[in-house]
Order: structure tokens, then sequence, then C-alpha cells
């Protein structure tokens, strides 16, 4: 027994040495003033194409904006839960100025660490918890979602477009409400089929979900997930996608005729330079297409000019505040009306958004 | 295609990946040797496969590697379980462990430069189905035929297997390991050269079915393409009842289960996919349960006797 459990032990040494390398970056030269140290908290790996890969080209742009002056580091593939607690613990006390964790997961482990060093700055993606020293942030993706649906809404030719999703929360359940409206503000007939896939990340069961859509007659695919099988599906069978989370279109190719897409190397700057020269303060950040923290990718060369204009217009009145997408009146799947002519859902309903949109087929179980 | 044919069309290709896993899996455990590291060597087989592939552009080497990647790491679970006589429980878990971090390290690190070293995201060589021309228009043939060489692989391996373990003298000895080691090794069969052989051999096909996620079904590598597929094979042995012969019933239900479900999301009836999901599971606690209680039935296709447990020769 006494010689399983060293090999055991070598086994899980061995493991952690490779699993869970940390990757500081190369230390610079050094310089009379300390550098201000900012760590990223990766739920996945900066080459998933998808989610992390754009808080990491993020922090790349912290380097560039700040070049000596700020040294950056990450920790990938961390479990939400203990093993959080036990990074972002890590780097508060290695001396980190600032700590930004881009997972939902990461949010209670946060607040813990939070109190126990006031001094660092936290910063949290995608929750709603906050304190004095700890700040929640997020980007209003369907925004883009619904400029997206447009594309789709007019270039479907069998008025049905796929959108495997991964669980019926409101934040997919949005984007999928946001796509939908937009593609049936130019295209009344089109139907959003919507499958859960119950994942976040899994390519085999993603790549399925979206053969199943385009057995049942879609011939576009759009996702809310973390990989581009979706995608590469939809073009295995000749049918168009649109991405998201990154320009898919450069992994996968024209096909892709768009994608709502992150860009948080502004929104990541500013905060640093606020951490920086002092004027840092917490707060609850929720901005869209104005602040350009999220975008629409550049079109493929598929898209016709008329269907790049119309998405013009519209992305002026979002830009210009004059219209949002969430303007009455809509109803839901099932001919209710929810929201009143004229009407604007508050932001505190589209944060427990739970009901989907006329034209969506499909269910919020 | 008709539904029925499309659905058979889809399930032999995503249960293909499970019938490898799970025959290289009966082999071991009818040796009398648990390999819980399936996941971890799917991985590896996965990840090393399209390394091989992308760089050489030779599908054929591809499989060759990943046959002696998963053999290599059914050697260690041997080696730790059969001459250490270490737990196999501990082991195999311990190479799932060890496989799937280290499939992560080498996906991040195998890469060209131009992709930052990254394996992920880059397009390879791949085993495309095979244009079976009118016959593919066929209602249920043009499903069967219409498919990747891997899924004619398990056209073959299934009887194959079912043939040499029931039906030749090394299958007979196979089985009388698992159910008796000591019986066996006064028979002449040399246990531990065997044991070694099986498992490792079990080792090669899992590699196998990881090679077919990463060169064939979701063609490229992706971290954890194998979405805890090592796991369901490990139920799927028992569903199996440790027969090839069935273990393309089991791999079927198990690979098909998602696509059937998708299929009903996606023309929109509501199916609660959680309790789909569920099925296969349920429907493996109730052959355990059916072949613990049930004598008659236990001895007849029972679990292995002596799985699990080391065989040391000079025990009194």
């Amino acid at each position: 027994m006494k010689k399983t459990l060293s090999v055991f032990c070598v086994l899980i040494v061995a493991l952690a040495t490779f699993g869970c390398a940390k990757k500081a970056e190369p230390v610079a030269a050094p310089v009379a003033v300390e550098p201000y140290k900012v760590a990223f908290i990766y739920i996945g790996v900066p080459g998933d194409l998808g989610w992390t890969h754009e808080h990491d080209v993020g922090r790349l742009q912290i380097e560039a904006a700040f070049g000596d002056k700020v040294k950056t580091a990450y920790m990938e593939n961390v479990p939400e839960g203990p093993d959080a607690t036990r990074v972002i613990r890590q780097y508060a006390q290695d001396g980190y100025d600032m700590i930004i964790a881009t997972s939902f997961g990461y949010m209670d482990p946060m607040v813990e660490v939070a109190a126990e060093f006031p001094k660092v700055k936290f910063i949290h993606c995608s929750g709603y918890k906050t304190s004095d020293n700890m700040s929640t942030y997020f980007g209003r993706i369907y925004q883009a979602r619904y400029l997206a649906g447009i594309v789709a809404g007019k270039m479907t030719k069998t008025n049905i477009i796929g959108y495997p999703g991964a669980f019926p929360i409101p934040e997919v359940v949005r984007g999928i409400n946001a796509f939908t409206l937009g593609a049936r503000s130019v295209n009344p007939k089109v139907q959003v089929r919507v499958v859960w896939t119950n994942t976040w990340y899994d390519p085999v069961k993603e790549r399925e979900a979206a053969v199943a859509l385009l057995d049942a007659g879609a011939d576009i695919i759009t996702q809310h997930q973390d990989t581009v099988e979706p995608q590469k599906a939809a073009q295995e069978r000749g049918m168009l996608s649109i991405g998201y989370d990154s320009d898919m279109r450069k992994f996968v190719g024209d096909t892709v005729l768009t994608s709502p897409v992150w860009n948080w190397g502004p929104y990541y700057v500013d905060t640093v330079r606020k951490g920086m020269d002092g004027t840092w303060k917490s707060e609850q950040y929720w901005e869209g297409l104005s602040a350009d923290v999220v975008r629409l990718a550049d079109f493929s060369p598929l898209v016709p000019q008329d269907v790049r204009d119309q998405v013009s217009v519209v992305k002026q009145k979002i830009v210009g505040g004059t219209w949002d997408v969430f303007t009455g009146p809509i109803k839901d799947n099932t001919g209710k009306l929810r929201v009143n002519e004229g009407a604007k859902m508050s932001d505190g309903e589209l944060l427990s958004l739970d009901w989907l949109v006329e034209g969506v087929v499909g269910k919020v179980q | 295609m008709g539904l029925i044919t499309s659905l058979i069309a889809i399930t032999l290709r995503a249960g293909t990946s499970l019938v490898y896993a799970t025959i290289g899996e009966t082999y071991a455990e009818r040796a009398g040797i648990l390999n819980l590291g399936l996941e971890g060597i799917m991985l590896m087989g996965a990840v090393s496969s399209f390394a091989t592939a992308y760089y050489t552009g030779s599908l054929g080497l591809a499989i060759v590697v990943a046959l002696g990647v998963g053999g290599l790491m059914a050697l260690i679970h041997a080696f730790l379980s059969i001459t250490m006589k270490a737990n196999q429980v501990v082991s195999g878990l311990s190479i799932t462990l060890f496989g799937t971090g280290f499939a992560s390290f080498l996906g991040q690190r195998l890469g060209p430069e131009s992709n930052g070293r990254y394996l992920i995201g880059l397009t390879g060589p791949r085993f495309a189905p095979i244009d079976v021309g009118a016959l593919g228009k066929v209602p249920i043939l043009g499903a069967i035929l219409g498919q990747d060489l891997f899924t004619y692989g398990i056209y073959l391996l299934i009887p194959l297997a079912w043939f040499y373990l029931y039906r030749t003298k090394n299958g007979l000895w196979l089985r009388a390991i698992g159910e008796n080691p000591r019986t066996a090794d006064a028979m002449g069969v040399a246990v531990d050269r065997a044991k070694y052989g099986y498992t490792v051999f079990g080792g090669m096909l899992t590699a196998l079915g990881g090679a077919h996620l990463a060169l064939a079904y979701t063609p490229g590598w992706s971290e954890n393409i194998t979405g805890g597929r090592g796991w369901i094979v490990i139920a799927l042995v028992i569903f199996s009842m440790w027969n090839p012969g069935r273990a393309i019933t089991g791999a079927l239900i198990f690979g098909g289960i998602n696509a059937v479900q998708f299929r009903l999301q996606a023309s929109g009836t509501n199916v609660p996919a959680a309790f789909l999901n569920m099925l296969p599971y349920l429907a493996t606690i109730v052959v355990l349960v059916a072949i613990t209680w049930w004598e008659a039935l236990s001895k007849r296709v029972g679990s292995p006797a002596s799985l699990g447990q080391p065989y040391v020769r000079e025990d009194k």
C-alpha cells in the first residue's frame, strides 16, 4: 500500500507541475520603479479562440499601453470554486496590485479574498457582487447580437436559424432574444430554433447540436458556447454561420458572416490606468456598442452591401442612445405581450430574463 | 435522407469512438485488469494523433502514433497493477489525471510558432465520410456505408473481438485468466504476460477511440475533446456485460442519445434533456443490480471474478 501511495504522490506532483504550471511573464529588466502588477484568472486557455482568447488580447493591450510600467501574469484553466480562491489569494499575497477574474463562478471566491486584502483591487467579470475594493464589469453583447440577427434574417433562405445554447440562464436567453428580435425586424418569417447542450465547453456535443439543427432545416447557425465546432459543422454542410466571442471568420473562413465580439482592451487599459494613478473606484460597469466594449466583427465578403447598410443604420441608433434592443412591443413565444409599446426593459429585468421572444422555437427549462 | 436513416448515420458516427474504447476495456477487464485511465488515454491518443497528422500529413502515421501512445500509457498501468501489484483504481485514476493534464500541456506546446505554439484551432488532414455514390441514397444502408474508415473499422472489430473471445483457444484462456488466474496458470497459461498483453491492447484501442474524435468526428484538437467519454466507457463495459458483441448496442445508445435529444429539441418537441441524458446510466445501474442479485445470470454474464485483484502466484 505504501508503494501505491508513493507512486500516486509522484504522479500527482508530476500532474501539478504540468497541468497547473503558472505562466508568469518573464520579469523585465530591473527598473527604478516597481511595476504595477496585474494578474488575470482564466477559466480556459488563451488558445480557445473564444472567451478566454479575447480576455488575453485585452491583457496584451495593457502591456502594449504601459510597457515596463506594468507587469501582467495569468493563470489558465482555473476551476471555479475552492481552487479559484487559492489562486486569487496567492496572487494577492505575491504583491499583485490588481486581480482580474474572468468567469462568473469566480465571484464568491473573489469576494472572500477581497475582504482579506483591502489594498488590492479586485475586478470580476459578469457577476453582480461588489465591495469597496471589488468591481464588476460586463458588456451588452446583446446589442451586437441584435445586429448579427439582422444579417442572419436577411440572408437565410429557409427562414430557420439554428442556435445551440449552453444553459437556459439570463445571459444566454438575452442573447437569443436580441438575436431573434434583430432577425425578425427584417424578416418576420424567421424561426430561431434553440437546442440546449447543457455545457459551456464540449466540442463533440456542440457539433452534434449544430448538426441536429442543420438536419432540421437551418441554413444559418449561430451559438452561445465556447468552441468553433458549430461554425465548422455548418461550413462542412455548405451552410452559413455567425460566430461569437471572437472573430471566428479568422478561424473558420468566410462562411462565418460576422461575429458579435468582445473588445476588453480599452476597458482594461482604462481600469489599470485608474489603478496606477489612484483614481480607481469600485463600480458596476455594463456598457455596450457605444463604449466599444462589444463590437460586431468585420463582415465576410458574402454579406451584400444593402445588408451592411441596414446594420449600420440600426447601429447608429443604438450607439446614439436613441433606441435600444429591448424596446416594446415585445411578445413572448407563447403569444403573451411582455413589454408594452414604447416601454423599455430595465437592466434589472434584463439581468433576470427567463422567457423567450416570439419566433424562438424552444423553451427555458 | 429520411429521419431514421439520418439518426442511424449520426448514431453510428457518435458511437464509433465509444466502441473502440469499450472493446479495449472489455479485453483488459477480461484479463482481470480494471483500467480507469481511459479518459486520459483517449485524450493522449487524440492530441498525439492530431499533432502527427498536422505535421506529417499522414493519417496512417497518426494512427500508428495513437496506437503507440495508448499502448505506452496502458503499459504504465500494467506495470503498476501487474508487476507492482498496486491498487488498480488508484493507478488508473492517476493515468487519467496525468493524461488529461499532459494532453492539455502538449496541446499548448506542440503547435507551430505562428499559432502561439497552440494546436488548438488548427486544421489538419481528416478521415472524411466515404462517398459511396448511389448506395448512399439507399435508406439505412446509405447510413451504414456513408461513414469514415474508423466506423468501417468497428464493423470488422466487433465480430472479430467477439469471435476471438468466444471461439478461439486464446479467447478461452483470456476468459479463464479473468475468472480464475490460478487455474489458468495451472493450465499452462503465462498469466502475467497475457495480462500485460491485453491491457496494452486495450490501451491501444482506447487511444484509437480518442484519435477518431480528433481525426474524423470533430477534426482538430480542442482541450478535453473527449468531454468525459472515457468515463462513459467504464459504464458501457458493464452495460454490455463484458461481451464485445453487445458493445455495439451500448455504444449506440450512449452515443446516440445526444443526437436524438438534440434532434427532438431542434424539431421543437419539448423533451427534458437531462432526463434523456440520465437514461443510459440508469440502464447501467439496472444491469449492475441484475447481475449482482440474480446468481444464475451473474454466472453466465457477470464481471470477471478476479477483476481488480492482483494475481500473486505464491499465494497459498
